[in-house]
């Protein structure tokens, strides 16, 4: 098993607690950043190679060059612990099992940055983590991590924890920022990015709870010795949430670089498909991503073996790769629907779309009841083609990238599975799943 | 002053120009359309996605071309940039796309509709729609509302543009009026129900691009196209009094804010204007107005009239005898 920087000592314990985690280690990087100057803390982040954790991979220590320093004006961080994506649940299990890490690596981060003010966006239903953080955030101002002149260096922060009210759409950092600001959860339209105009229209950084926890091994080990794990521009390590049929699904830290292969079938991960199946497809990074068949998750259009990282599962583009995303790693097994999948995606999204521009407000309702039609025995052949048209349509045509999010999913099942959405359509009736069919009608078998 | 390429047409603007306002400047069939945006509300533009265009070449620092579409209403212009409206059939076609998810939920009750005859949705659908829908489920509803005594919100015509929601802030004082829910049942609401109470929520009214707020002063009386605009004007301590007056013969069925070519009121008025002075003898008669031809209004006026009764003896002309007995007498 690789390195494990993050996830390395949930077994201690009392890790979730102040005294248990400084025995293991606890708010040595905050004391040794504290001595730095705030420029220099940002150079290490840069030198680290850090990309955001949250789905799109852009470079941390350039998001945070990024931010507007104008006189007089105060800036923010926010941590973004709206984890709402289907199949990604690393981050709440980070936050549960060890609030303090993300603490640390926010107050480090709120000092590169200059903020004295910061805030962590949690989403609504995590209510139970929610009084994990409030508590552990308590203990930090106890021991005076947090509040008024930190350890003696004269840097002041305030940190809160922000409610939000259960909505996906409160993911995206413009519309985090809105719901933060009391408003209806609706993403701004950019420019202004939120590192020149964000939380109160002063400059925001906006980062995962991941991003935010690697920052302390980062500062623990230094920028180049992190850089050194992973592959490439894949630096560090990245928690995956795996689910599906999988022997051992859970959360699991790895070395950025992991063959897929050995990620999916070694026992020290997900352990191998459950009962002897052959693997189907899989979502690699979190619903929004495309889904890609096994063979072509393997293997990369060159031939050659694919590894757990940013550049290789994206190699071949989005006809033949995919991304690694939020890392979500949901698998399939050979007996899996991928239209009733899709169907099920399809209609998360047609419920969290704001409904602010049109394609996505209305797309996204029509592609779920065309989807419906074809688990209903309804369907045409000529809805195939009108499925990839509508997609086609919201694609690249939003505000907000909840609008491709939800059109990537019905383009590559349709890319890679046109003949199972054919079979739906061939055999009509027969395919019906009546417990489908009374689920969303909500009727009760007889 | 950043220079500016649309559509093959060169434009120097002031800075921080919308490409939309630039391409207003020039005018004519490159003018992109727009549904949301509003020049006199902050913030507005955005939402429904009609003024895409294309932008081939960023600026003059940096030609490479914008990766996705922009919405031409909130994107400023850059010195150097090219753009392709109508030159582009990405844009043509995603442009159609809209159309079609802005129809697809819409009633088409445009036989019943008091917009009808000057709803910008009828024009959108016209110029840049399809055929037929390919849509074949059934449409959202909704309940009719009052909001106030003098506004009756159809939420079912809506099409989401937060126009009528940027007046409810930027107008009046207190902010009762917003969208509830999300996603294709959000609506437009006001809180708990409220009336809105202040003197200028008529301008709602005159913002919306569809029948979805309706003045009911005016409700099922008239058809637009059968109504002549004149200018008129009174001394009001409220608003700027200048106003368009709708008369059938001599009666004034209504009272609206003045209309640019674009369809955005120049002025806002004030509810006692709009609502309370319907008699020609409380206004100061200016001038007609000036109808555009391509306007279903214009169909009541001069040359057309004159063109359609030539159309029509041309027609009678060449129909056979019989035929034309029943039809015209």
């Amino acid at each position: 098993m690789g390195r494990q920087l993050l996830i390395n000592d949930l077994d201690k314990e009392g890790i979730a607690t102040l005294p248990g985690y400084k025995a293991h280690g606890g708010y040595v990087a905050l004391e040794k950043a504290l001595k730095m100057k705030p420029e220099e803390v940002v150079s290490e982040v840069q030198k680290s190679g850090l990309r955001g954790r949250g789905g799109a991979g852009f470079p941390t220590g350039m998001k945070w060059s990024f931010i507007a320093k104008p006189p007089g004006v105060p800036r923010y961080l926010v941590c973004n612990a709206d984890e709402s994506e289907p199949g990604t649940f690393k981050d709440r299990y980070l936050m549960q099992r060890k609030p303090h890490v993300l603490i640390e690596g926010m107050i480090i981060s709120s000092f590169a940055l200059g903020a004295n003010v910061s805030y962590i966006y949690i989403r609504g239903e995590m209510m139970y983590q929610f009084h994990i953080l409030e508590k552990a955030i308590q203990e930090a101002y106890d021991a005076g991590y947090l509040g008024k002149n930190i350890l003696g260096t004269g840097y002041d922060l305030d940190l809160y924890v922000h409610c939000g009210a259960g909505a996906y759409i409160c993911g995206e950092e413009t519309g985090l920022i809105e719901s933060l600001e009391g408003k209806r959860g609706n993403p701004r339209i950019k420019p202004p990015f939120p590192a020149v105009k964000g939380v109160w229209q002063c400059p925001t950084v906006v980062n995962n709870v991941e991003t935010l926890a690697a920052v302390v091994p980062i500062i623990n080990m230094t920028g180049d010795e992190y850089a050194k794990i992973g592959i490439g521009k894949s630096t560090g390590t990245k928690l995956i949430s795996a689910s599906g049929h999988i022997n051992k699904p859970g959360v699991y830290e790895i070395e950025l670089g992991v063959p897929v292969e050995e990620f999916l079938y070694s026992d020290q991960y997900c352990g191998g498909i459950r009962n002897g199946k052959k693997l189907k497809a899989v979502v690699a990074g979190g619903s929004s991503v495309p889904i890609l068949p096994g063979e072509k998750l393997l293997k990369t259009p060159k031939g050659e073996p694919r590894l757990m990282s940013y550049e290789s599962l994206s190699e071949g583009g989005f006809g033949e790769g995919t991304m690694l995303g939020s890392g979500g790693f949901i698998v399939m097994d050979e007996d899996t629907s991928v239209v009733k999948n899709l169907w099920n995606f399809t209609r998360f999204y047609h419920h969290e779309s704001c409904g602010q521009c049109s394609p996505c407000r209305e797309g996204t309702g029509w592609m779920e009841k065309i989807l419906h039609k074809f688990l209903d025995g309804h369907a045409t052949m000529a809805d195939i083609d009108l499925l990839w048209d509508i997609q086609s349509k919201i694609d690249g045509r939003t505000i907000c990238p909840l609008g491709d999010a939800a059109s990537w999913p019905v383009a590559s099942a349709i890319r890679h599975f046109r003949s199972e959405f054919e079979e739906y359509v061939k055999n009509g009736e027969n395919m019906r799943d009546i417990q489908h069919y009374y689920r969303v009608n909500n009727l009760q078998p007889a | 002053m950043p220079k500016v390429t649309i559509d093959g047409i060169s434009i120097e603007v002031p800075e921080g120009t919308s490409i939309l306002n630039a391409a207003r400047m020039i005018g004519g069939e490159i003018v992109p359309p727009a549904m949301c945006y509003y020049t006199k509300l902050e913030t507005s533009g955005g939402y429904c996605r009609t003024c895409m265009v294309k932008v081939v070449k960023g600026s003059e620092k940096d030609p490479r071309p914008m990766p996705k579409l922009v919405a031409s209403c909130r994107q400023p212009v850059m010195d150097g940039m090219e753009v392709q409206n109508i030159t582009s059939p990405e844009v043509v076609e995603a442009r159609a796309g809209v159309v079609e998810f802005l129809l697809m939920n819409h009633p088409l009750d445009c036989p019943i509709c008091d917009q009808a005859g000057e709803c910008n949705l009828q024009d959108l659908g016209y110029e840049h729609g399809k055929d037929g829908t390919r849509y074949e489920f059934q449409r959202r509803e909704f309940e009719k509302k009052d909001i106030g005594d003098k506004i009756q919100l159809h939420m079912t015509r809506c099409i989401l543009c937060y126009r009528c929601v940027k007046v409810a802030d930027q107008l009046c004082p207190s902010r009762v009026h917003g969208v509830m829910n999300r996603g294709d049942v959000s609506e437009i609401s006001t809180y708990i129900e409220k009336a809105i109470d202040n003197e200028m929520s008529g301008n709602m009214i005159d913002v919306c691009p569809v029948g979805a707020l309706t003045d009911k002063t005016f409700r099922f009386k008239s058809r637009v196209w059968f109504t002549k605009p004149v200018e008129a004007h009174r001394n009001c301590t409220k608003c700027s009094g200048n106003v368009r007056l709708w008369f059938k013969g001599e009666d004034v069925l209504r009272v609206t804010g003045r209309k640019d070519q674009w369809g955005e009121v120049k002025e806002f008025i004030c509810n006692e204007c709009r609502y309370d002075k319907k008699n020609v003898s409380d206004w100061v008669i200016e001038q007609p107005t000036h109808v555009d031809r391509h306007s279903v209004i214009s169909q009541n006026h001069y040359e057309n009239l004159k063109q359609m009764k030539l159309d029509t003896q041309r027609l009678k002309a060449k129909l056979p005898e019989k035929k034309t007995n029943g039809n015209t007498k």
